[in-house]
């Protein structure tokens, strides 16, 4: 029997051939790996800028310097997750290819994962030179404060991972029209998730939204390790189960969806 | 005995309240090269969507390569793979690159020697590293028959296979695709509008219009009934729904 006629539940080759697939895509386009990088270096230069400016004016900022460089580099990777992961769905749709992958022996929870990865390397890769140009001009290193900040942004890539679920799933529901989507979801938890002001700012019936979100976990966190220099495991803990919930969330909607979208014959049809 | 690489009973999709197919039963032979006929809107394209497992049906059985598609799809789409005008392999990636990519999620054994191989059956070693979207509409049609014969496939379900090939090279296509079924006693369920290939390909036709199945029969059974001197003839008929009349004036 020929190997190809073998089945296998999850197939590491199957998930490679995936990541493979946008590699080549990355690879064969300077101007896509460019576009990667560009805002986020744009970003950590301008607030790098404005943190030189406060540590002068502000006391807070002065006690804690490099926390607005902080926020900016963590909201970039939770950014560029889950974009990373949307526009891995939207290329194949662009290109009409859904119908040759799903044909294939490729499982959705295979192409989930081959996402993920794509979006992790596609995250790196983005926010790779602005990590080097904020140590290389402002002398800030995201790395240096531990372990523990590892372990916060590793929850934003998975809650970037969850919101890029739903967003697909919204778009194999509704279409190319709604891919837009993709891009400015992730905007609707910026006010929520404590990016630059602690949950404690917010009125208080909006604090109880906030911390339905991980990133107010991991920024609440992100703070606590800058600031005061202690690593709140309360917080690690209550960003991976609200992680978990949105992972779940997300992929019930993907499967709901992609049930959908071969009840309407969507796989076939959707392109460009 | 014969064994059937598809058999299809009661088969039926709506779209909302509308019938895309009704009613839907047939057979396709082992070994065999079969076409599904009918004009736009017949129900070919939503019937090899069920086969392939693209489409949920409403109601009916689909067995393919003698198993349940809806419920063991997963073992049974290593052994199939389709080529069709409305998908397209990624236009940014080349050539080489698309097929490396579908070797990896068929698993094929030896990628790099089996791409070789199709590339020198289908002419397109010259091709290997160009962008596939920079390709012309009979380079990507070869390139698709490429992608689609790469896990050497039991039963091949082709759209159009040799849409917008030059006559010389939709021939040698048409010789190839005969001697992969006899030589793999591959099946082939296609759907074209070139009745002349119909005809010189074909071991049976399944005529659809209006969602049907409304007749069956190899190309030269289907001249005789219909009292016609090529396929295009009995397909305007059936198209056309003068069927009634031709078999009972003739």
């Amino acid at each position: 029997m020929d190997r190809s006629t073998r089945t296998f539940p999850l197939s590491p080759r199957r998930i490679f051939g995936m990541v493979r697939r946008h590699f080549y895509l990355l690879r064969g386009s300077l101007p896509r790996i460019l576009e990667m990088a560009y805002w986020p270096t744009v970003q950590m230069v301008i607030w790098g800028f404005v943190t030189q400016f406060f540590m002068g004016h502000s006391s807070w900022v002065a006690n804690a310097a490099g926390i607005l460089i902080g926020a900016v580099l963590l909201w970039d990777l939770l950014f560029r997750s889950q974009i990373g992961f949307s526009m891995c769905f939207l290329e194949e749709m662009w290109s009409r290819n859904l119908g040759h992958l799903f044909v294939s022996p490729l499982r959705p929870y295979e192409l989930i994962i081959s996402m993920m990865l794509i979006s992790f390397l596609r995250g790196v890769v983005g926010l790779l030179p602005s990590w080097i140009l904020a140590f290389v001009f402002f002398e800030f290193s995201i790395f240096s404060y531990g372990v523990g900040i590892v372990a916060f942004f590793s929850c934003l890539f998975v809650m970037g991972w969850g919101l890029g679920m739903a967003v697909i799933a919204l778009v194999l529901r509704f279409g190319l029209g709604a891919e837009s989507l993709a891009w400015v979801a992730i905007f609707a938890f910026a006010p929520i998730s404590a990016v630059y002001y602690p949950v404690s700012t917010l009125p208080e019936w909006l604090q109880v939204v906030a911390w339905c979100t991980p990133s107010a976990y991991v920024f609440e966190g992100m703070r606590s390790v800058m600031i005061d220099g202690i690593f709140r495991q309360d917080l690690l803990v209550g960003a991976i189960f609200v992680n978990c919930v949105y992972l779940c969330l997300g992929a019930l909607i993907f499967a709901w969806s992609f049930f959908g979208a071969r009840q309407h014959g969507k796989l076939l049809q959707m392109g460009e | 005995m014969p064994s059937f690489a598809v058999e299809v009973s009661s088969l039926a999709k709506y779209f909302g309240h509308v019938a895309a197919i009704e009613n839907v039963n047939f057979k396709v032979e082992s070994g065999s090269i079969t076409a599904l006929l009918g004009g736009n809107g017949a129900g070919k394209t939503t019937t090899i969507s069920i086969l392939m497992g693209l489409l949920t049906p409403s109601k009916g059985d689909v067995y393919i390569l003698e198993k349940n598609m809806i419920k063991d799809r997963y073992s049974i789409l290593p052994n199939i793979n389709f080529s069709s005008p409305y998908v397209d392999l990624p236009h940014r990636l080349t050539v080489e690159e698309n097929l490396k990519v579908y070797a990896e999620l068929y698993s094929i054994s030896s990628p790099n020697e089996r791409i070789q191989e199709l590339a020198n059956r289908f002419d397109i070693e010259a091709l290997l590293g160009q962008k596939t979207g920079q390709l012309s509409a009979g380079q990507k049609t070869r390139v698709a028959l490429a992608k689609a014969l790469i896990n050497h496939p039991q039963l091949l379900f082709l759209d159009e296979p040799t849409a917008s090939l030059d006559p010389d090279t939709a021939d040698w296509v048409r010789r190839y695709l005969q001697e992969y079924v006899a030589e793999k006693k591959a099946t082939i369920l296609l759907a074209s509008h070139h009745m002349g290939e119909v005809e010189r390909l074909c071991d049976t036709v399944l005529m659809m219009r209006d969602g049907g199945i409304v007749d069956t029969g190899s190309p030269k059974e289907l001249l005789k009934k219909y009292g016609r001197q090529n396929m295009e003839e009995v397909f305007l008929d059936i198209a056309r729904n003068r069927v009634q009349q031709v078999v009972t004036n003739g």
